[in-house]
């Protein structure tokens, strides 16, 4: 392996934030590619498909980066999207997709492997491997040429790109990159033969799927199989899930970028895995059980990240931070710990994300900020009680009030509501409940100051695979600009009420891809060949170019986005599952119909989703009972925790008809 | 107590800009837990201040950054003999501190002292005989340069703003002098005009010293100590 650097740098005199190509970073590992020399190592070249400012922070590339440096047999480096500028001068000088660490060609990597966080990024994927100079196909790369594989949250549906990549990971990938390692060193080994013959030893790998061992058969439009080429594939592979956080203390050295990136701090995970059962998200239905990490280890963590990296400023992340069980003693010791930091206790700031709506979440909000006021964020995602427990999110107008009224109270003045619009069963009544909540969230805010201001937030919902709201048609982009000024208008004259919303024909874009099979690939392909690149980024998006795309292959937005499945039709992610049974998934359907919400099963009785039963794991929390404050979500008084008991709403009632 | 640097900007890290520098500092700063002093008020920043900002792509062997200690620290407390490996390691690669000072109080701040700089230009696509004919560029009594900054376009003498020209003693560079008080000439644009045969972004720039006045003479702002060969740094780039 050769550096490309001297044919690089004169093109990074040609674009814009150079600093995103270079590497450099604090925590950088220069990987010993003399044990490339020694024998068979397998090289990881680990891509973001997005730009290196919102690739960097990825926790999850981090972290694999760490673990498959640290073995013998592997190394790992870094590869971010080029931005368009750069994209063209490297295709004009011929220098191909590179390395940010030593600068190295990808093509001399064995593996090309993506993060996918969303759907969106998949026409950079196939522009990455073409760049990479591969062929995009699957089907057309040869023994010589990379593997690509791609794993994150996107990838449990990964059958609109099939055709492109080799492998796809279901869950974590902690354990899972070792196994593909080894695989892999033993066929370099053994001569490198027939690329085949090394795909159907990959697709045993538990968690691992390689759509190529696959056989999909249609009837008319619909799926009317899947199955596996060989009887040595299994019929359905299953998610990866390690059994223990307290095990995977990574990353161990976080990387400290040079120039400015998304999230320009430390990050913690506290916990994976969110039982809240919101029945429109993807990332808690996937990510199941709760499982967090000893306290006394994040506090190590940060304690030793702070000091490495210098930053004044850790995120403990998690999907849900408040709910972690030892969160009030943890602050407190993060806080005494800077205080050995000079000059870091001055500056200290403690980020708490997806913050729960109620008065403790924001009573704690407030005390880690270091007096810093600059905006906090709720997401009621529902407009009325009754939608918010179609959704399965039982926040209480009382838990909106308590949270908002607390904030302003500490000296917050301005909130940001987040909303989903063209959620199922909406009514306009629904929709009208959004500038309702807001007026009397501004309305607590005067009370307080004059300068109160709530921002809502409006996003288009798109039904993800593996969640109970897989079967739901989509609203149509039209449909979404109706709610979206229907809110806009009632909100014209309400002092202090900002609008802002997400462009309903991205969300169409995202739609066709996200419930999307294999022949969406063509559709892929063709809006990345007319230069459909950088889609989630607004000023490259156009809906007219998938429009178009999807109309050249006689293919439907209506059956593919907008249109309600029933429970029998074969989905095309059938055969890939993140442990929850389709008889949980299309009960708990049936329950949100019903308006009838699940309460968090870490600290009630198990509903048997499969996951924790399926895979022989179980929640790892520090506290069986419900923490202190406010309903918890729960839709249940709990200000008083521990104390009161949980229980159950009623469930399963009979269905009422799907409408939107 | 209040110190200033002089520090490298070298290889790799030339294509981060002014502002990733300055953030990059102040996290190093904390990283070789050196007790600086911080503004008062709601978000309290770290004192320090850089002086004349470097071009994105541009390298250097003569950056300068003030520091402001906590009041409490005194001279003695400081160890200025070793600050420089001290910060050296807490910086990324190709930053490297290679003198460090007491400031006296009541100097002049960085921006406000330095009163022109010394630059090295050098391509793969230029010759000795290219760095030869740059050095015209002294001989007219005028040099007129249309440039556009912040949208406004202007046709500027820029003839002033050189002292002077001349070819490194290799012969492989063009040495120049700049004024940097006013509308100074950046490096890029001295490019454009001493090489119009090539695309000024293939030419790159060194700054090698800052220069402050002092009774009609110019003095390095820190002068490195005679163990220290900057030279050797820039070789690694």
């Amino acid at each position: 392996m050769s550096t490309l650097w001297a044919r690089i740098e004169p093109l990074l005199a040609r674009v814009q934030k150079p600093a995103r190509y270079i590497g450099c970073e604090d925590g950088a590992i220069t990987p010993r590619h003399d044990k490339l020399d020694g024998g068979d190592v397998v090289a990881w070249l680990l891509a973001y498909p997005d730009t290196y400012e919102i690739g960097l922070p990825n926790q999850g590339l981090q972290i694999l980066y760490e673990i498959l440096n640290e073995r013998d047999d592997a190394l790992a480096e870094r590869t971010y999207a080029p931005w368009a500028d750069l994209d063209h001068e490297m295709r004009a000088a011929g220098v191909p997709l590179f390395s940010v660490d030593t600068h190295r060609a990808a093509g001399e990597f064995d593996v090309l492997a993506f993060n996918l966080s969303s759907e969106l990024v998949f026409t950079n994927v196939l522009n990455m491997i073409d760049l990479a100079g591969a062929p995009v196909r699957s089907a057309e790369r040869d023994a010589d040429d990379l593997f690509v594989l791609v794993g994150g949250h996107a990838a449990f549906n990964p059958e609109p790109l099939a055709d492109f990549i080799d492998a796809a990971v279901l869950g974590e990938g902690e354990e899972v990159v070792s196994e593909i390692t080894e695989v892999l060193r033993a066929w370099k080994a053994a001569g490198r033969s027939d690329r085949e013959s090394v795909l159907r030893e990959l697709s045993k790998i538990p968690g691992v799927y390689v759509p190529a061992m696959y056989e999909v058969t249609y009837e008319g439009e619909h799926i009317a199989a899947v199955q596996p080429r060989y009887p040595d594939v299994p019929a359905t592979v299953d998610k990866r899930t390690v059994a223990d956080l307290g095990e995977w203390p990574y990353p161990k050295h976080p990387l400290v970028p040079l120039t400015e990136v998304v999230h320009d701090r430390l990050s913690v995970e506290v916990f994976r895995g969110c039982t809240r059962g919101c029945r429109f998200c993807q990332a808690g239905m996937i990510t199941r059980p709760v499982r967090e990490r000893p306290a006394e280890q994040v506090r190590t963590m940060i304690r030793e990240g702070l000091r490495s990296t210098g930053y004044d400023e850790v995120s403990l992340t998690s999907l849900s931070t408040a709910d972690f069980s030892d969160i009030e003693p943890v602050v407190r010791g993060i806080l005494d710990d800077a205080k050995e930091i000079p000059g870091a206790c001055d500056t200290m700031t403690i980020n708490l994300p997806s913050l729960r709506v109620d008065a403790f979440t924001v009573g704690l909000a407030g005390e880690v900020n270091n007096g810093r006021r600059s905006g906090l964020t709720f997401a009621p995602e529902g407009g009325s009680w009754r939608l918010r427990k179609v959704i399965n999110k039982l926040i209480t107008e009382e838990d909106l009030y308590g949270a908002v009224e607390s904030a302003f109270s500490q000296g917050w003045t301005r909130m940001k509501l987040y909303f989903l619009t063209g959620l199922p069963t909406e009514t306009d009544e629904d929709t009208l409940g959004i500038a309702e909540l807001a007026k009397n969230c501004v309305a607590i805010g005067k009370r307080y100051t004059n300068r109160a201001s709530v921002t809502v937030s409006l996003g288009g919902f798109v039904p993800k695979p593996h969640t109970p709201f897989q079967w739901f048609g989509q609203n149509t982009d039209e449909e979404l600009r109706r709610k979206i000024n229907m809110v806009r208008e009632a909100t014209r004259r309400m002092n202090g009420v900002n609008v802002k919303w997400h462009d309903p024909a991205a969300t169409t874009a995202e739609g066709i891809t996200s419930r999307g099979d294999r022949r969406i690939g063509r559709v892929i392909e063709r809006v990345w060949r007319e230069g459909g690149l950088f889609q989630e980024w607004g000023e490259h998006f156009d809906l007219d170019r998938w429009a178009a795309a999807m109309e050249a292959e006689g293919l439907s937005l209506d059956w593919y986005v907008f249109r309600h499945r029933d429970e029998h039709e074969i989905l095309p992610w059938a055969h890939l599952t993140a442990g929850l049974h389709h008889d949980f998934l299309w009960g708990d359907w049936l329950d949100a119909l019903a308006e009838s919400g699940v309460e968090d099963c870490r600290w009630t009785p198990c509903y048997d989703c499969g996951v924790c039963t399926g895979y022989g794991i179980e929640h790892v929390v520090a506290s069986p009972i419900a923490p202190a404050g406010g309903s918890q979500g729960t839709g249940q008084d709990l200000s008083h925790g521990g104390d009161v008991p949980v229980t159950l709403l009623p469930t399963r009632r009979e269905p009422a008809g799907a409408s939107t | 107590m209040k110190l200033r640097v002089r520090a490298t900007k070298i290889g790799k890290v030339r294509f981060t800009s002014h502002r990733d520098a300055a953030r990059m500092w102040e996290r190093a700063l904390r990283r070789a837990g050196l007790p600086v002093a911080f503004t008062e008020g709601f978000t309290p920043r770290p004192k320090i201040s850089f002086g004349l900002a470097l071009p994105t792509g541009a390298e250097s062997i003569a950056e300068y950054v003030d520091i402001e200690l906590q009041r409490e620290i005194a001279a003695a407390d400081v160890d200025l003999d070793t600050l420089p490996a001290r910060l050296s390691d807490a910086l990324p690669t190709g930053f490297d501190v290679l003198v460090a000072a007491e400031r006296e109080p009541g100097v002049d701040s960085l921006q406000e002292a330095v009163t022109s700089c010394t630059w090295e230009l050098w391509s793969p696509l230029l010759t000795a005989a290219d760095h030869l004919d740059a050095c015209r560029l002294l001989e007219p009594a005028e040099l007129v340069l249309e440039r556009e900054r912040k949208g406004k376009r202007s046709a500027d003498d820029v003839r002033p703003m050189i002292l002077d020209l001349r070819p490194d003693p290799s012969g492989d560079r063009l040495v120049a002098d700049l004024v940097t008080i006013g509308r100074a000439l950046r490096p890029g644009e001295l490019a454009e005009l001493a090489y119009p045969h090539i695309d000024a972004r293939d030419v790159r720039a060194l700054r090698t010293h800052q220069w402050l006045d002092h009774d009609g003479m110019r003095h390095e702002v820190l002068a490195l100590p005679a163990d220290v060969d900057a030279r050797t740094q820039w070789v690694l780039a």
